[in-house]
């Protein structure tokens, strides 16, 4: 599914900054950040460490909250929402995935992915959904007897088990060798294609943003570019 | 002050919540044990110092009237050091501003000055020994009255109504602890003793140039039991009531009682808190290592010897210990003191020679340090072997792997969040049971308190309201007829007259002797029952003795057997009788029998000496008044107002004693929780964030760290009631004297109320660490990696 110009947005941000105050110095994370994210999107975010990309997709997932600025998800103001908004909104619309899985050890795959059917609104079968990131086979097997590349497939099953409006994805590949993180890749791209999931992916490998349908660059906590890929390529195609 | 002591202090004051949980706990134990044996041993030097000081005596004996000679034939027998006689009998009084009668031992004072059990002087002096009117009271006794030097009282002594002026106040240490014959606990109202000179004792009881009560003081090495053996040979012909040593002297015997509760508090109760604490010290330095695995493989790299690192944590763990151990010297002293000053009033010592307990001090100081060095042996030791390059890289996440318990949990179709607790306590059973055994122990500490309320209660139940249900009992100066049932009838208020017949006896079955009271039960006697333990009546059948347990087995007695029984006072028959029954009877220690076949046996005509009275209660200040002036009446026992004092002592002193165990109790419960709790929240930060950011709420999130603990502490419970079942029962076993045997019950309420206070204890702990995870920064805590 190619994105739209015309659906309205899913995430829309005015000014967002976001202040760390750590002891006597004031550290900014984010310089006012105006952003507009457009439903079955697929956007990666590019930048050095400590450019803001964490901090942009924490506040755009309801972990953390923007010290000024407005943050809409959906026309929904997320800048305003108490603790138990945010937690409902994670619940019901936002699918996280981590560099290092995020796993629950003592739970199995399918229970890892139970995990969040068992709370969401319309999810889709645990089994159905490791189905799609290729691990029918491994779902009794707990975190510990999986790799790397199949640990964090079985976080984007369960990112996206509870058919989530967004999938925020922040360095997924980061910690996988090429030909794994590609594997992983491929299973985002899949979801994105064939789910409609706008889809947020942090990275600051260079080579991934070719399978975006955007790109935006960070520095210093300010989007220094923005722009569409006029050719996508597929993930099997990427290499670092 | 070293780089890795500042450390350590930092480490010490970053954990302080924890360590001071650790320390609440073995700071108890210590308590317990300090306070325990500074209490006993205070006791022990004080009342030794008494004794010495006021020449208590070793060997006592009554007798119904010997010459006064008697005393230098006393003096003869081989390691005797000093004889002396007196009189001794009972009166009634009748005080200003108390209706009801009080009564009194009186006992004569010797002319030239007594020469043992001297009584101490407090306030006035003695009487002279040619005022006949003049009387010395025991202290208490005489402040409960207010009866200053020079006040006047009545007194019925041996049939006579006479007006006695009061000259001093003093205290003796044959009554550091005074208590009625027949009563349950001390009332210095309406029990008092009365030394009174020579003269005016003799003439009153009638008793001019006889004794009828012997102390002896033995000389160094003298064998107790052969002078005791020829006392008795010596006062056989003027009716000999058995001699004793200091272990049959009530006041003694109750103060030996009293001291060995406290020496079995002081070794039950310690090990139980030492031991939770050594494993808490193990699970918190354990989870400390672990954290701080990286900074060890650091210092290794950098040079530091295993030793040192070793010797590091070792320090934190002893620095854990004192603190504990400084804690429970300063709560122990604080409750002996509490203690001393509680026994003050049960128990008259002129002065106290207060000891810290130096033993208990060294010994819990060794036991506590002890515990923290062995608690941390293992965590420290694990330290200590790991190679510098693997310390330093995160430690392997745990492994997880398919098992058939995982199989059987995945059927069972929980919820996830549910199965991670399940899978927690599956994967980490020794920490789970470590923290099962806490909180069954802190029910067991509990159970093992409460028990006693409820062995009171069985106690007070069985003595007042099934064995004991008259409102007076009145034991007269002389047996007599049964007539004297009649006469009592007529008293003022009475309802009711049931006779009794008690008789101090010697119960002797081969080598095995036993002074005690036979009591005869008249048929129909629906007043003064005889109760075993389970509240039963005991019928009383047609021949024989029936005797309680703990007396059988003192004389190694059994059903059917033959039991030789000499009575001690006129008409001083030697009968032969078969033991026909073997009560349970907790507190039982005299023998029983039917009054039909005690006097076929006797040959004699029924007789009474007590006679129980079922009284109008509207009626009973003329009751009092009247019997005030009966001579026949030698002593009044009124078992309303016994019931009444058992019981404003019991409520006064039930809600501390309860809070007080209750704290004690639950103590271990927080202690452990908390530090569970602590640890489980650091070990799984990550996972529970993971939740949160997963979008479920606070509550879902705590649910996996409450709930472990919640289920941890419920299936812990009915381990804890077994043991405090077991505790209590072994608690029974060492507290029970000659004297006392505490019945051994426990009741539902004790276990659901010990169950109930330990969960809710658990609850809170966990609670206190939730609001922990309550506010953790869930962007953070996904960070942090280990």
């Amino acid at each position: 599914m190619s994105e739209s110009p015309d659906s309205p947005p899913v995430f829309r941000t005015e000014a967002v900054t976001r202040v760390y105050r750590t002891g006597a110095v004031d550290v900014w994370a984010l310089r006012g950040v105006d952003l507009t994210l457009a439903e079955g999107e697929l956007v990666v975010l590019l930048g050095a460490s400590g450019s803001g990309k964490s901090t942009l997709v924490n506040i755009l997932g309801g972990l953390d909250l923007a010290t000024s600025g407005r943050v809409f998800f959906r026309g929904q103001d997320l800048s305003r929402a108490s603790d138990r908004e945010l937690t409902a909104y994670r619940r019901d619309h936002v699918g996280f995935v981590f560099q290092f899985y995020n796993l629950v050890p003592s739970l199995t795959a399918r229970e890892n992915v139970a995990l969040v059917t068992e709370i969401a609104r319309r999810p889709m079968p645990a089994e159905e959904a490791l189905a799609r990131v290729g691990l029918a086979h491994r779902m009794d097997h707990f975190p510990a007897e999986l790799s790397g590349g199949e640990q964090q497939r079985v976080a984007i099953a369960r990112a996206i088990a509870k058919q989530p409006d967004v999938l925020l994805c922040d360095e997924p590949t980061g910690a996988l060798d090429s030909a794994t993180g590609v594997q992983v890749l491929e299973a985002l791209y899949e979801v994105n294609r064939d789910l409609g999931t706008a889809t947020v992916l942090i990275t600051h490998n260079a080579a991934i943003q070719r399978i975006a349908h955007r790109v935006i660059v960070l520095a210093d906590g300010k989007v220094v570019r923005d722009e569409r890929n006029a050719a996508r390529v597929l993930p099997a195609e990427v290499s670092w | 002050m070293t780089a890795l002591d500042r450390k350590m202090m930092r480490e010490l004051g970053r954990l302080w919540p924890q360590v001071l949980a650790i320390a609440l706990v073995m700071g108890c134990g210590i308590m317990v044990l300090v306070g325990a044996q500074a209490t006993q041993a205070t006791l022990e030097e004080s009342r030794s110092a008494y004794y010495d000081r006021h020449r208590f005596a070793d060997v006592f004996a009554g007798a119904t009237r010997a010459p006064a000679s008697i005393v230098e034939a006393a003096e003869q027998i081989d390691g005797v050091a000093r004889a002396e006689g007196r009189i001794a009998f009972q009166a009634v009084l009748d005080i200003a501003g108390m209706a009801e009668p009080a009564t009194a031992r009186i006992l004569s004072l010797s002319p030239e000055g007594p020469a043992l059990n001297l009584p101490l002087v407090r306030r006035g002096r003695l009487p002279l020994p040619d005022r006949a009117a003049e009387v010395a009271l025991n202290e208490p006794f005489a402040e409960a009255h207010g009866l200053v030097p020079g006040r006047t009282f009545r007194a019925v002594l041996n049939g006579q109504l006479r007006e006695l002026e009061v000259t001093g106040w003093v205290l003796s240490p044959e009554f550091v602890y005074t208590i009625a014959p027949g009563s349950m606990m001390p009332d210095d109202r309406r029990f008092g003793l009365i030394w009174m000179t020579e003269p005016a004792a003799a003439s009153a009881a009638d008793m001019t140039g006889a004794v009828n009560d012997l102390s002896l003081r033995l000389a160094r090495g003298a064998d107790e039991r052969a002078v005791i053996a020829a006392l008795d040979r010596l006062l056989e012909p003027y009716g000999g009531t058995g001699a004793h040593g200091r272990d049959r002297q009530m006041s003694h015997a109750f103060l030996d009682g009293e001291m060995q509760q406290l020496g079995v508090m002081a070794a039950y109760m310690p090990p139980i808190f030492l031991i939770v604490a050594g494993f808490l010290v193990n699970m918190v330095l354990g989870r400390l290592i672990a954290l701080e695995r990286t900074q060890i493989g650091l210092l290794k790299a950098i040079g530091y010897s295993r030793a040192e690192i070793a010797a590091h944590y070792l320090k934190l763990a002893l620095l854990i210990g004192v603190i504990s151990v400084a804690l429970g010297w300063g709560f122990g002293w604080w409750i002996a003191d509490a203690m001393i000053g509680l026994y003050g009033d049960y128990f008259r010592f002129p002065f106290i020679i207060r000891d810290f307990g130096s033993g208990a001090l060294a010994v819990s100081a060794l036991l506590g340090l002890a515990t923290v060095l062995v608690g941390a042996g293992r965590a420290v030791w694990a330290s200590m072997r790991l190679p510098p390059a693997e310390a330093m890289l995160p430690p392997a996440p745990p492994r997880f792997a398919q098992s058939a318990t995982d199989r059987v949990l995945s059927r069972l179709g929980l919820r996830q969040t549910t199965m991670m607790i399940f899978r927690s306590i599956l994967r980490w059973p020794g920490r789970a049971a470590v923290t099962g055994l806490g909180v069954a122990a802190s029910v067991a500490v509990l159970v093992m308190s409460y028990f006693m309320f409820d062995s009171v209660d069985r106690l007070a139940d069985s003595v007042f309201a099934q064995a004991n249900r008259q409102q007076v009992t009145l034991s007269l100066s002389q047996a007599k007829g049964e007539a004297a049932l009649m006469d009592a009838l007529a008293l003022p208020g009475v309802h009711r007259a049931e006779g009794g017949f008690g008789m101090p006896v010697r119960l002797i079955h081969g080598h095995r002797s036993r002074l005690t009271a036979l009591q005869a039960h008249f048929e129909g006697a629906e007043l003064a029952r005889l109760i075993d333990d389970e509240g039963r009546v005991v019928p009383l059948p047609d021949r024989g003795l029936v005797l309680p347990e703990m007396l059988a087995r003192a004389l190694d007695l059994r059903r059917g057997d033959l039991l030789r029984v000499e009575m001690l006072a006129p008409p001083r028959e030697v009968l032969t009788l078969p033991v026909t029954a073997i009560i349970a009877q907790g507190m039982g220690q005299e023998a029983h029998i039917a009054a039909p076949a005690l006097f076929r046996a006797m040959q004699v005509a029924p007789q009474v000496n007590m006679i129980h009275l079922a009284v109008d209660p509207q009626a009973m200040a003329r009751l009092n008044a009247t019997i005030k002036e009966t001579p026949a009446v030698a002593g009044l026992a009124d078992w309303s107002e016994v019931r009444r004092q058992f019981d404003a002592t019991l409520s006064e002193n039930l809600l501390t004693m309860v809070a007080i165990y209750t704290l004690i109790g639950v103590l271990i419960a927080i202690g452990v929780v908390y530090n569970a709790a602590r640890i489980q929240l650091s070990e799984r930060r990550h996972e529970l964030a993971t939740l949160r950011v997963l979008g479920f709420t606070r509550a879902e999130v705590a649910f996996v760290l409450v709930g472990e603990m919640m289920l941890l502490t419920l299936l812990a419970i009915p381990l804890g009631w077994i043991a405090g079942h077991g505790l209590a029962r072994g608690l029974v076993g060492a507290m029970s004297t000659d004297l006392i045997q505490i019945p051994f019950l426990v009741t539902r309420r004790t276990y659901a109320l010990a169950a109930m206070a330990v969960f809710l204890a658990a609850l809170g702990s966990v609670m206190v660490v939730r609001r922990r995870l309550d506010q953790m920064e869930m962007t953070t805590a996904l960070k942090a990696r280990e």
